[in-house]
């Protein structure tokens, strides 16, 4: 994984040079697949890099989530920073319990978050219910209302466990297959 | 207020300041207290729901007495009882740092006049005992329901309310909207009687209480 470097010299004026090099490199991708699988590399390397979490704290897991982005564990190590906006973010930590008045406003924010964007469900509540899985008025589970990548158990689970699954996250986001094979 | 006059306006020098407050309520609610009585230190007053409004305006107006802010304002549910419920204001009167409690009884489809005239803080109280409850507040100017969701059924801290309700909510894909369908549980819920470890354990104690038992003595 890697960054290419920036250009030192100015690029390449239209004409019968650059082609020569886009040619090239047409050639490269069409003749060995290798060039194609390092794009796939950077892409999730910058998506993974860079994972912009999505504000939702519901109940007390929010106080952990608010601890893993403070001084002591600091999420800006990993490029995480919090977004109060959906249309900016990457992630969204679903922390806290689910009640079924809230359920439609968070699947309004999921579908307002761009693609790609990943689901991360931190607690008990947000897993499957948890201490209310049996009340009327509580979703049991927020992967009922949007698709969820990482659970993270825990009744709160700590900063660290939920900066654990954050790794996790990235961890997943390496592991796919960015550009699409026919 | 000087305690010495309290004293011999009531005639009799070991009366505590809470009875004293006691009966002066039940004087200037002559006729609308039912019955009053000092509960766990605290001054509570049965009154008919019709005339809670009139009451609570009489003790906040009443210099003596000044309960003048509502802290509380709740019911309870007796399902065994006729008139199923009990509305129950709880007032503070901060000169004199005494509480009152002001208890009427309500009947299943009975109305309550609203007491948001005397006092404001009862307006989101009896929009939460309404939905909560299902008791209806008349002359009340807005009274939605409070908690619960839109288009919720039911009462939940009604006794018959069941612990999981009717409805549970789900993403529907074709429909592209949170949808309610009805309660689906994978397990029954199971109550645990965690209070009491030794559950099941009867005569189980080894040593001189295995001893004293005269039914394992008698084997």
């Amino acid at each position: 994984m890697g960054v290419m470097d920036p250009p030192l010299s100015p690029p390449l004026p239209p004409g019968a040079d650059q082609d020569a090099i886009l040619r090239a490199v047409g050639d490269e991708i069409t003749n060995r697949g290798f060039v194609i699988a390092k794009a796939d590399k950077l892409f999730n390397w910058a998506r993974s890099g860079s994972l912009w979490p999505m504000t939702f704290g519901l109940a007390c897991c929010s106080i952990e989530m608010m601890h893993s982005a403070a001084s002591r564990y600091d999420m800006d190590r990993y490029g995480m920073l919090f977004r109060p906006s959906p249309r900016q973010s990457d992630v969204m930590i679903v922390a806290g319990t689910l009640t079924n008045k809230m359920a439609p406003a968070l699947r309004r924010v999921y579908d307002q978050m761009p693609e790609p964007r990943w689901v991360l469900s931190m607690g008990s509540c947000a897993n499957g219910g948890g201490y209310y899985h049996y009340s009327y008025a509580v979703v049991r589970g927020c992967d009922r209302i949007v698709p969820v990548d990482v659970y993270v158990p825990g009744c709160p689970p700590t900063a660290e466990a939920l900066i654990y699954g954050l790794l996790q996250l990235q961890k997943k986001i390496r592991r796919t297959a960015t550009i699409a094979r026919s | 207020m000087n305690e010495n006059d309290l004293i011999d306006e009531a005639g009799i020098a070991s009366e505590s300041p809470l009875q004293i407050m006691a009966d002066h309520l039940r004087e200037i609610g002559q006729g609308i207290v039912l019955s009053s009585g000092i509960i766990h230190g605290e001054i509570e007053l049965q009154v008919n729901a019709g005339t809670v409004a009139q009451l609570l305006m009489l003790v906040r107006d009443d210099r003596q007495a000044a309960f003048t802010q509502l802290i509380d304002l709740t019911a309870v549910d007796y399902p065994e009882r006729k008139d199923r419920f009990d509305v129950v204001y709880q007032m503070l009167s901060m000169s004199n740092n005494m509480r009152l409690r002001v208890v009427a009884t309500v009947g299943e489809g009975q109305t309550v006049p609203s007491v948001t005239g005397v006092f404001m803080a009862a307006n989101w109280a009896e929009r939460e005992v309404w939905d909560m409850f299902g008791i209806f507040f008349s002359g009340h100017p807005d009274l939605r329901r409070l908690l619960t969701d839109y288009g919720f059924e039911g009462h939940p801290l009604r006794k018959d309310f069941p612990l999981t309700g009717h409805v549970e909510v789900r993403y529907d894909d074709t429909q592209r909207r949170v949808i309610n369908e009805p309660v689906h549980l994978v397990q029954e819920f199971r109550d645990f009687d965690f209070l009491s470890p030794w559950e099941g354990m009867h005569n189980e104690l080894g040593g001189n209480a295995a001893k004293a038992d005269p039914d394992k003595t008698a084997k």
